[in-house]
Formats: structure tokens, sequence, C-alpha cells
């Protein structure tokens, strides 16, 4: 297979891949189901439900909040216990709704059927149609960022969307939530990436996946193949050489279309292209095709030491405890529980935490695994710069925050990286190269904006 | 129930330390540390250990008593590797004082006083060889002839390669060279009436342990390549204007240069960060080891050369970035 990949940098972290042959299982309902205002980029959705309100599955519990945010949807029946804040994936208390689950009834309107609906038999579908049916079903980005995928359908004026890239990759290690979802779920993923490209007013479209996914790459090329035979699209898996970060947006788009993204402010789309995860495919599908607004997702459960890791289709809301509690436990010892994986995860502080819309992944790890390494004198050994997928010297710009010189790491392009951590990954000394790299990036972004807002 | 530990990401790393990479190229330099016992015996197990125990010493002494730090960093592997550096440029009958003194050069004055691992500008080793070289000039510039086994500093001395081709050069007089062994036998090292440095003899065991660093990702292609490149290109150049200068072949495999190239030059402390930056580093390099060998005093120029452009790393750190994300030019 001769597979491509992004140009510059990058690690290759072990695979961990426990839960691949693992079949997706639906998970019971949470006693109570918890739902955080901030479940994606943008401005926190409003609540529009109140203290003993009755809700069914489907229900709108709050509306987005601004331009950029979205709509979240109860995944639960119930009565609404109250509006309160909670712990969430950032360690700190925010606000939430929290629902408690009596049965399991659905919103009328929502198709529970299995039938595969296509695009042609649904004239009435627009452009503009797809796109506002995709922003009132709250979707947002499956991958793990949640940036609001409407807005990603209509780009700014000033740039022109010529394909939409599935981001199939799934690079982070132990994660098999997209993998299950792409073998079990081809047909209505096919139809999504159709609709996000009749959406986008494109009609070519690829599905970037790694290698180490054969099964995958070769079913979605079968029925890829049969599903857009004669039609006006043009849609190409294309196999990726197994390398991080390349489920990173830039990087899939310089390996799938060989064109980078220039430096921020510039998005995907100034290079043309419109990247959304293959979760997120799916997730259209079921909005704009099953009236289903986003309230479940498929989410792994995973970690060596967890007796039966396994991949799961969860109801958002479900306290992440449930779910390790399925899959035999916490682990003894001590454990690093994250949302997400061992690369951009996020360390937990609490075990209640619910899963949200971008929980791709529940990792567990154990005792050595959980624990730094105690930081050397840096070597100069150069590793860093030849890991940086961002072309940025990781090394530097660690110095120059630790040193506080905002001046001259913005000149170091600070703001370019991407927070993949592959410098620490790879760095021998084990220094916290992306912790001081992201408390630098986060005061020169502020600077940069209280420059332009004097501007 | 049991804590839960909270940092930030990455939570996995690649398993790669400091100690795999100073004892890999510790294992690199084992050919080459093999054939100069070969070559040399006695003489060179000693001012090889003597060099290796008096590093080591050097900086756990420091560390202890004078710096006064808890951690003491002689196990990370670096000052036992500047010592096998240290003696690999040495020549084989060197009195054990006069290495002593070279140690502490190195270690104390180019390492520790910069604060240890990682800060130094000046390659230690090569800081403790040059000290020794200005120091003690007669010593250090002669060079015992290989195949004395069991003789130390009684051994017999020869002329290097390199005094021939020096020789050539200041007489104007080529047949000069034809003193020299040929390539193929400067590139094993066996050449009886050769002398040289213990560890610089075998051109072929220092390749191999390149080429086992490069495998184990320890360094990469660009300091070593451009350096021999240069080399190379510029004594082929000269060679074809005027006979007087050597072959390139006789030109890369004698001296330090294969040492220097691989091992001294590719040290991650004192060489600069970026591709092109190491690429810049390296001609500069292989062009003042040219000039030095021709026309400087000593008829070596490497570790000159090295030192020199240590001094620059900064400045091409400063100056010399990697090609950022974005600035490729979009491909239709």
């Amino acid at each position: 297979m001769n597979a491509r990949t992004f140009r510059i940098g990058g690690v290759h972290p072990e695979e961990n891949k426990l839960t691949h042959e693992v079949a997706t299982q639906v998970a019971a309902l949470p006693k109570q189901a918890i739902f955080p205002l901030s479940q994606h980029i943008g401005a926190p959705a409003k609540p529009v439900v109140q203290k003993g309100d009755k809700v069914k599955v489907g229900t709108m519990i709050a509306e987005a909040g601004g331009f950029v945010s979205a709509p979240i949807f109860s995944s639960v029946s119930g009565t609404v216990f109250k509006i309160d804040t909670a712990i969430d994936a950032t360690g700190y208390r925010k606000p939430v709704i929290i629902i408690n689950v009596e049965g399991d009834e659905w919103e009328e309107n929502i198709d529970r059927s299995d039938k595969l609906e296509l695009v042609k038999d649904h004239p009435e579908l627009t452009p503009e149609e797809i796109v506002n049916r995709i922003k009132n079903a709250g979707v947002v980005g499956m991958g793990g960022a949640c940036f609001p995928t409407f807005i990603k359908l209509t780009p700014p004026p000033t740039a022109k969307a010529e394909c939409v890239i599935i981001n199939a990759v799934e690079c982070e290690p132990y994660i098999t939530a997209d993998y299950r979802l792409m073998m079990e779920k081809a047909d209505q993923i096919l139809v999504g990436l159709e609709l996000l490209m009749k959406g986008a007013k494109v009609n070519r479209g690829y599905i970037g996946i790694e290698t180490n996914k054969p099964a995958a790459i070769e079913l979605l090329t079968k029925k890829a193949a049969e599903a857009f035979a004669g039609s006006e699209y043009q849609v190409e898996v294309v196999p990726l050489k197994q390398r991080y970060p390349q489920g990173g947006e830039k990087q899939l788009v310089d390996a799938v279309i060989r064109r980078q993204v220039p430096a921020p402010p510039a998005i995907p789309v100034n290079v043309g292209a419109i990247v959304q995860n293959v979760g997120t495919a799916f997730a259209v599908y079921e909005a704009v095709m099953k009236n289903k607004p986003l309230f479940e997702r498929y989410t792994t459960v995973t970690g060596k030491q967890l007796k039966n890791p396994g991949n799961f289709i969860v109801r958002m809301g479900t306290p992440m405890k449930d779910l390790i509690e399925v899959c035999g436990g916490m682990p003894e010892g001590d454990n690093k529980v994250l949302a997400g994986g061992p690369m951009m995860g996020k360390a937990l502080t609490s075990i209640e935490v619910p899963i949200c819309k971008g929980t791709n992944s529940v990792t567990i790890l154990t005792g050595d695994d959980a624990r730094r390494k105690e930081a050397q004198p840096c070597i100069r050994c150069a590793k860093c710069v030849g890991a940086c997928p961002m072309g940025l010297e990781p090394y530097l710009l660690a110095k120059l925050s630790d040193l506080k010189n905002w001046e001259r790491v913005e000149k170091e392009d600070i703001v370019s990286c991407i927070e993949c951590g592959s410098c620490q990954f790879t760095c021998p000394a084990h220094r916290p190269l992306l912790d001081n790299i992201r408390q630098g990036k986060s005061t020169v972004m502020g600077i940069i904006r209280a420059r332009n807002a004097k501007k | 129930m049991s804590k839960l530990i909270v940092s930030l990401s990455p939570h996995a790393h690649g398993n790669d330390t400091v100690e795999r990479n100073m004892y890999g190229v510790i294992i690199a330099l084992l050919p080459a540390l093999l054939v100069s016992f070969y070559f040399f015996g006695l003489g060179s197990v000693i001012v090889c250990a003597t060099s290796v125990i008096a590093c080591v010493f050097f900086e756990w002494a420091i560390n202890k008593y004078v710096l006064r730090n808890e951690r003491n960093s002689i196990l990370d592997g670096s000052a036992a590797l500047t010592g096998l550096l240290l003696g690999f440029n040495l020549p084989s009958n060197l009195p054990i004082w006069i290495i002593l003194i070279g140690a502490l050069f190195a270690i104390g004055v180019a390492k520790m006083t910069f604060g240890g691992l990682g800060n130094n500008i000046f390659n230690p080793a090569l800081v403790g060889r040059a000290a020794l070289l200005v120091a003690f000039p007669a010593q250090m510039t002669t060079w015992p002839k290989v195949g004395q086994l069991g003789s130390y500093l009684d051994a017999e001395t020869g002329a290097t390669p390199l005094a021939i081709m020096k020789e050539a050069i200041k007489s104007g007089d080529a047949s000069v060279l034809d003193q020299l062994p040929d390539a193929f036998t400067l590139f094993i090292g066996n050449h009886p009436d050769g002398a040289g440095a213990m560890g610089e003899i075998c051109a072929l065991a220092l390749i191999l342990g390149g080429c086992y660093m490069l495998w184990k990702k320890i360094i990469t292609w660009h300091i070593p390549v451009s350096i021999i490149g240069t080399v190379f290109v510029i004594a082929a150049l000269m060679h074809l204007a005027n006979p007087i200068y050597a072959d390139p072949f006789a030109v890369i495999f004698s001296g330090g240069l294969m040492l220097g190239a691989i091992f001294m030059a590719t040290d991650y402390v004192t060489s600069p960060m970026t591709p092109k930056g190491q690429i810049i580093y390296g001609v500069a390099i292989g062009f003042l080891t040219i000039v030095i060998r021709n026309w400087g005093a000593y008829p070596e120029g490497m570790s000159f050369a090295i030192l020199i452009m240590n001094a620059f790393t900064p400045l091409i750190n400063t100056y010399v970035k990697p090609k950022r994300f974005g600035e490729v030019p979009a491909k239709q």
C-alpha cells in the first residue's frame, strides 16, 4: 500500500489498541445524567429547562449561547433534578444540568428505525437545509476539539471550500471508537460524508485512515466505490502511514492533499479543505436523516490493567464511573484516568465526570504508566525539533516561556503550537516541555488579543 | 479508594533516556576501541582506562565537593563518554599524569564550570585535547607505530599520514606522498608504518559505529555527511588542481576526520539544533579542517575546526530556523 503521511516531524507511540476487535455494546442508562453546558468550543449553552421539568430523550435542554456555540439535548427521559455546577474534564466546577432518569421515552419525531436513508431520496435537502439541521441538532466535531460543525461548513467569504476530508485516522494510542464505528456503520458514514459535501457545496471527498486499520480501509473503499458510482461526487479512501499526530487537522490536510495550512489565524478551509471527524459524519447522518440530535456517541473505555476494556455506544451525561464499573472497576494502585487518549487526553480529578460530545475515550493508565519520570537537564539533542510537526523548536519555546520572554517567544511562532505533545514524548531528559510551552502560548495569545483590542 | 494522578498531556513517553543515548554512543565506539587495543596493545588500554576513570572521578568529585549537588550526574554516562573520546584523541604512549591534566581540563574546565551536562559551549573532550596540545606539544605530536602490543611509554613512534601530507605541501614535492599507504589500508587502519591517535586509526570501525548510531536514531546524518562530504569535495578539487595535495580518499580516511565527524562534531550539547544549522556547521567544519590541515601550524585541523564552530553554535541556533509548517508553497 502506497501510504501517504504529513511532511514535518511526528512520532510513533506504542499503539495499545486493546479493543480493536471488541464489538461495540450499548451502555446501560445512568441513574442520573449530567450535562455540562460547555461541551464545545465557544459560548456555553443557555439552559431552557427548569428544575422539575419533564424531559424526553432528544429534548433540547440548553440552546446555543452565541454564534460559535451549540445546543445541548437530553440523552435520557426523566425530571430535571437541578441546574448546578459540577467538576468537568477540565478539573474546574462548571455549570451543568442534572437529570434524574425515569424510563426511556424518546421524542416522537426521532426516527429510530435501522433503515438506511439515502440523499437521493430526499430532494428537500438543499445545502442550506442540511447545514441548518446540523446546526439545530447540536452537532460538533466528535474527535475531541468539539468545534460546531455548521460553522466549518459555511466558510468565511475569503476562503473557498474544495473538498471534505473525513478524519478517520485515530492516531491516538488506545482509542478504537472511530474504528468500531467504521466497521459497524460504514454506510451511514458515507451518507454523512455526502451530506457534508452537499452542505459545503463541494464534490470531492477523502477519507484518511491509517494503515493499522486495513479492514476499515478495505471496507470503506469497497462501500464508497458502490455508494458514489455514477454520482457527481468523487470520494477516495486515502491510506495513511501510521504517524502521530496525523489526526491533527493541519497534518491530515497535508497528508491527504499535500497542502499546508499557513500559520494561525489561517484554518484548513484557507487551503480548500473542510476536515470532519468520522464520528461527526455519522452524527450528521443521524441528525439530518433521522432527526436525531447529538446525544449519544461511540466511546472506548480502555487501559492495560482494566479487566474488560470495551467500546460503547454511550448516552452523553453518563458518568465515566458507570462505564469503568462495567469494564471491571478501577484497577488496583494509583491510576490516571484520561478523557481521551494518552497523547492529548485530559487527566481527570474525578471519575464522576460525564461522557460529553467530545469524549472519544476513557483511558486508564496504571502504576508507572501513570507517572512522569523525573526531569533531567536538557542535553540539546534536538530530538524535539525533529519531532515537532509544526516545524517549531520546542526546547527554545519552553526555555523562553520559562524565562517569560514573551516578545521573543512570540517571534518564534509559539502560537503555531498545536499542543500535540510530540516534543515531550520524545525528550530523553523527560523535560516538561509542553507544560512550559502551553503557559507561554496562552500568555502570548492574551497579549495578542489585548493588542488587537487596542487597534 | 486509591488516589487519581493528574498531570497535563502528553501522558505517554517514548522511553528514550539520556542514559540510552550516552551509552549508545559508547557502544558505537566499541569497535574502534577494540581496534585500538588490537593495534596499540597495552598503551591503548592504559590511556583509555586512565582517561575514562579520571573523567568520571573528576565529575563525581566536583559534583560532590565543589557544587555539592545532591544528585550526582556520573551515572548518566556523559563523563565516561567524554573520557573515552578524550582517550581516543591521545597518543597511546602518553604518560598518566598528562592524561589526568587533560581529563581535569575536559570535565573541570570545559564542562562543570559551565554548569554540567547540557550547558557547556565547547566539546569537553576536545578542550582537554587542545589544552594538552598547547601545554605538551612534543608528547602530543609523537605517535606510536601500530603493532607494539606490549609497550607503553617506550613505544617507537612514526610519522602520521597527515604529517606526510603536510610535508608534501611544504616541500611542493608530490613524490613525498608516495610514502602514504593506499586509501584502503588507511580505511582499515592496518599500516605498520602508520601512526596516529589511537581511536582514529580505523575509519571502518568508526563508520560502523556511526551506522549503529544512525540506526538507533542517536544522531542524524546531517553533521557527519556534511563534514565528510565537504572535505572530500574540496580535497578532490585541490588534488586535481595540484598533485602535491593528497587524493581525497586518503584525506578523509586519515587523521581524526572520521572520529571528529561521526563522534565529536555530533556531540548534542555543542552542535546546532536544526537540520539546516547542522549542515551549515558541518560544511564550515569541513572547510576549516582543510584550511588548517593544509596551511595551519598543525598537521591535524579537525579538533580546532570543531572547537571554532562550537563557538558559532549559539549564533547558528539564533538565526537558522527550521522550516515552519505552512511555509511550504501550496502544491496544486
